[in-house]
This record gives structure tokens, sequence and C-alpha cells, in this order.
């Protein structure tokens, strides 16, 4: 466990070093901002609109930044330390494979926590202050649970790019695999899921089809986020469809955990196998 | 004594290459060992079984009565000490930061950390990231990093690739302090000139296979080698050479000033009492036999071994 730690602060401090985690959070910060200032201009104004719509645009958008940034973030956690030379000598050390992955793991994990935490909640405090809802203890809930299904997502990833990088013999395949991972669950999955409900001309029902988004962690993260808003519910088609137990933002939040522990798992068990 | 390595009729296959073939050898507490022997010869990858990198394919290997892996073994891990071949480091951390980590990681006392730097000469570019540090350096930090811990068993690949002599003179008086500790070291090497007066024995590996074990002038004597005596001088006859030949020394000559006697090494002094009275003598070489010479010489025994069986 101390090894976990070892590794995970090495990581952490790196990340501070090379202005990972402050780069990270001022995006967040502009975004969040940004979208709350500029997001009523399609209504012809500007100006800090109100939270909730804030986290309907902001949930859209972080769909499609918070994976690309945890895949650029952990893409080479093995494959950089093969390349760079270093893997073999820290393998001597009294410290197991699975140790040396889950202590990168906790590190990257937690400059993307800290980063989300501050880049968003800091951007949160200001919108709430200057749109007067400071008050509003539901819209705070919300918010909160966005910034944790968020940080959820980023760790999904960050579990899928130490797949990635466990699997491939060099960087730059590490890097292409993990643009083809991006734009898999980001963009195509959606696609085809939506092409399937097309020419089965709505006939095959919706329950299997809400099923299939449990596939795709970033479909899990959507819903999970706009099921909580009832008025978003009414206009987006496929969160409309998914009903049920297991589509209650928690039990989506829990689902965004077994897609953290399913690919950090199979990264463990294949760097054990590949080192001996 | 007891045997702090011990490979058991050893073998190592990668695909079809054969690393490592029938490899018994035991390494007593305490001992410098040098393996020597070409590139490919199987230092590298009998240093990677003792650390539990790669498993054997057939016999058996013990390193302080356990068999190495990744997954056991911490305690055993704890007491070794590895210098890798072309050793590489975190880039953007400064020496002494690197040390810290792997310090961390081992377990060892963060506060041996600037006697180490102090130790292999890196005291004033300790804070330098290693992105500056020269290849020298580099291997000068590696060592320090291998020396974490004051560990037991003492693995070093190549440790003098890289430095300039007045390193490598440090480097073996550091190994001479650790013979005093009573630490176990390893070190392997191509070339034979420099360890020569620092290893207890030396194991000589050719082709994946132990082609010789013992101390170095027991394999010297075992080899009965000859030696080679190179002179120059300006001499209107070579008449002189016949009574040097007529110690047991062959002779051939390069061109008119250069002649070459090549014997054995019991007729070396007689030879070099009688060509230092030749007239017009300008110097004398003495060439001992080369790692190379005593290599291809366990090699074709080894290999007339085998035809014989």
């Amino acid at each position: 466990m101390n090894s976990v730690l070892i590794v995970a602060g090495k990581e952490f401090r790196d990340g501070l070093r090379n202005r990972w985690v402050l780069a990270i959070t001022l995006v967040f910060a502009f975004l969040a901002l940004g979208i709350s200032y500029f997001g009523a201009a399609a209504s012809g104004s500007v100006g800090f609109t109100s939270l909730a719509t804030t986290i309907v645009s902001l949930a859209s958008l972080a769909i499609f930044l918070i994976p690309l940034i945890a895949l650029l973030l952990s893409y080479d956690t093995v494959v950089g330390e093969e390349e760079q030379g270093t893997l073999l000598l820290l393998l001597t050390y009294p410290l197991t494979p699975a140790q040396l992955l889950i202590g990168k793991f906790v590190g990257h994990a937690a400059i993307l926590a800290v980063s989300t935490l501050v880049g968003f909640g800091g951007a949160g405090l200001l919108i709430g202050m200057l749109s007067g809802e400071m008050a509003n203890a539901g819209l705070w809930e919300a918010f909160g649970f966005f910034i944790l299904s968020a940080i959820l997502l980023g760790w999904c990833f960050i579990a899928i790019a130490q797949l990635i990088s466990v699997l491939v013999g060099e960087k730059s395949r590490a890097a292409g695999l993990a643009l083809i991972a991006w734009f898999w669950f980001v963009l195509v999955f959606d696609l085809l899921l939506l092409g399937i409900l097309v020419m089965g001309e709505g006939r095959s029902g919706g329950q299997w089809l809400s099923w299939l988004l449990l596939l795709n962690p970033t479909d899990v993260f959507r819903l999970a986020n706009l099921a909580g808003f009832e008025a978003v519910r009414e206009y987006t088609g496929l969160a409309a469809i998914a009903t049920g137990p297991l589509f209650r933002p928690y039990a989506l939040a829990a689902i965004l955990v077994v897609w953290i522990a399913v690919p950090l798992s199979l990264a463990v068990w294949r760097f054990r196998h590949k080192v001996v | 004594m007891t045997a702090i390595v011990e490979f058991i009729e050893l073998g190592k296959r990668f695909g079809s290459v054969q690393a490592l073939a029938q490899l018994t050898l035991s390494v007593q507490a305490g001992e410098i060992i040098g393996l020597l022997g070409h590139n490919g010869a199987g230092k590298t990858t009998s240093m990677k079984l003792i650390l539990g990198l790669i498993r054997p394919s057939e016999g058996q290997i013990r390193v302080m009565g356990v068999t190495p892996s990744l997954q056991l073994g911490h305690e055993q891990r704890r007491c070794i000490g590895f210098l890798p071949e072309n050793v590489r480091f975190y880039e953007q951390l400064s020496g002494r930061e690197v040390l810290r980590y792997f310090a961390r990681l081992k377990g060892a006392a963060v506060s041996q950390i600037g006697q180490l730097l102090e130790q292999v000469g890196l005291a004033a570019a300790a804070d330098r990231r290693v992105r500056t540090y020269s290849k020298g350096m580099r291997q000068r930090l590696g060592l320090a990093q291998a020396l974490l811990g004051e560990p037991r068993l003492l693995m070093l690949d190549e440790p003098t690739a890289g430095l300039d002599p007045a390193a490598t003179c440090e480097f073996y008086s550091t190994l001479d302090e650790l013979r005093g500790r009573g630490t176990t070291v390893l070190l392997s090497s191509h070339v034979l000139p420099g360890i020569e007066g620092h290893v207890d024995r030396a194991a000589i590996l050719g082709g994946g296979r132990l082609l010789a074990f013992g101390s170095l002038d027991a394999l010297r004597a075992q080899a009965a080698l000859p030696l080679t005596i190179r002179v120059r001088g300006q001499w209107s006859s070579t008449g002189w050479a016949e009574s040097i030949s007529a110690t047991g020394m062959s002779l051939r000559q390069i061109d008119p000033q250069h002649l070459e006697f090549t014997g054995p090494e019991s007729a070396k002094l007689t030879a070099l009492r009688l060509l230092l009275e030749v007239q017009g003598l300008q110097d004398v070489d003495v060439l001992p036999p080369s790692l190379d010479a005593l290599y291809a010489h366990f090699n074709r025994e080894s290999a007339g071994r085998e035809k014989v069986s």
C-alpha cells in the first residue's frame, strides 16, 4: 500500500510540475464561465445565466473534453516508462507490477480530481454568486453531483488509457489507439445507436436500446446528469428513453465506477503477464 | 560460507534463441564476481534472472534462498541493488529527487542520499535536472541508485561504460570499499583491463554457456595463453632475433623496424633480458593475453569437448 502511495505521490507532483493540474483547472474554469456567460446568446442576450442551464450545457461539452484530457494524461503510463528506460529499473524494486500501475492510476486520478473540483467548483461558486442562486440547496446538490460524475468519467478514461498503455509497445501507437478510443466512445457509438434507432423506425422499442447506452461511459455520464433535471428529460431524445431504477443518478454513478474497475483490472492483469 | 546466488542447470530460451543453457554456478556471500563475455553471451540475461524480471525455461535459480519473482520476495529485493546497462532516469527531475523517489520505494533512509551523491561525485550537480547530465553523470547516478539501502547483493551491468578514466578509477575504489563491507557484487564487462585486480572470481560466458569459472590468474594459467612482445628499433640486420626465438618465442616481422614475438608466459623475462641488450632498440611493448584470447581459448575448448562427447 505504501509503495502505491509513493508512486501516486510522484505522479501527482509531476502533474503539478509540468503544469497539467494548472492547465486542466484553467480549461475547466473558463469553459464553465464561458458557457454561463454566452449560454443565452442564442436567445439574443449575454450575461450569467442560471446554474441549472449551465450544468446542462457543461455536461454536454464535458463529454467531449474530459475523455480527451484523461486519455492525454495517461496514454503513456506504462509504455512511456518503457520507452524512457525506467520501467526495468522500477520493476527490480520491492514493488509489484500491480502496485506500480495502481499507484500511477491514483496519481493521475488525483490530478484530474483536483483540477475538476477547483476548476468547475470555483467557476460554479462565481456563477452562483453572480446569478443570485447561492441559497438554492437543490441546485448545489445537482452541481456537486455534476462534479462528482465528471471526476468519475475522467477516471474511466484514465483506466482505459492505462489499459491502452500496457497493450502496445510504442508510445506513438498508444497515442493513436487513445485517439481511436476517444472517437469511438464520444462520436461513433452514439451515431451507431441513433442509426439503429432510425433504421428500426422506432419499432424495436426503447428499452434494450437504453441498456446499450450503459456500454458507453460517456452516455452513462450524460444520463446521470440529464436525468436529474426534469425539464431536460423533456427535450433530450436519448435520455428520455432511459427510465427505470437503474437510471437514477446515483445508480448511474455506480455504473461509472464499474467502468473504472473493469479496464483497470484488465490493465493490471495484462501488465502482470507482460513483464514476466 | 553460504551461497547467495545459485544457478542449477539453468536454461533460458527466448523463442528459438537459447540465451542460456546448462548454467550451474554459485556465488558465495562477500565475493566479487566478474561476468565476462561478448555481447549476447548471456550476462544481462543472467542478471535479469537473478532479479526475477524473467523466469528460467529450465532448471532452478535461488537468490538468498528463494526463487526470485516480481510478486514475491520483497524482503530479498530490498537487499539487492541493480545498475542496468544504459541506465535512464526521469529527465525532468533532479538527481537528488530521483534518488529520493527510489530510496522511498526501496524503504531506504532518505538521509543517506547526500552522502551517496558525494561518494559518486555528483554533489555539485545534485540539484540540476537529469536532462542536463552527461552519459558519465547518468552512470554515476545509476551507481548511487544501486547503492541505496546498503544492499547485500549488488549487480552492476557494464558499470564502467561511459565513465572517464578518473571516474573508472573511483568506481573501482568504491568496489574495494564494498568488499570491505562484505557486499556480494556481480559485475559484467566485455573488457578485461581494469577489473582484473578487483574481482575474486570470473565467470566467462559464451553463447549462453559457462565456459570457465575461477580466479583470473587460474584461468590464465589454465589457458596457457601466449603473450606478445612488440619491439621497434633501428637495426641493419635481425640476426639477433634468433637468440630470442630460441627461448620458445616465435618471430613475426611486421616491417624492417617492427618485430613481434609470441610465446609462453614463462619465457617472458628471459626474452626481455635478451631484448634489452640489442643495439638500436627504441621501444618494447608487452601485451598480456586479452579477454578476446582467453575467451577464444575457452570457446574452442568447449567446442572441442562437445565434439568428443
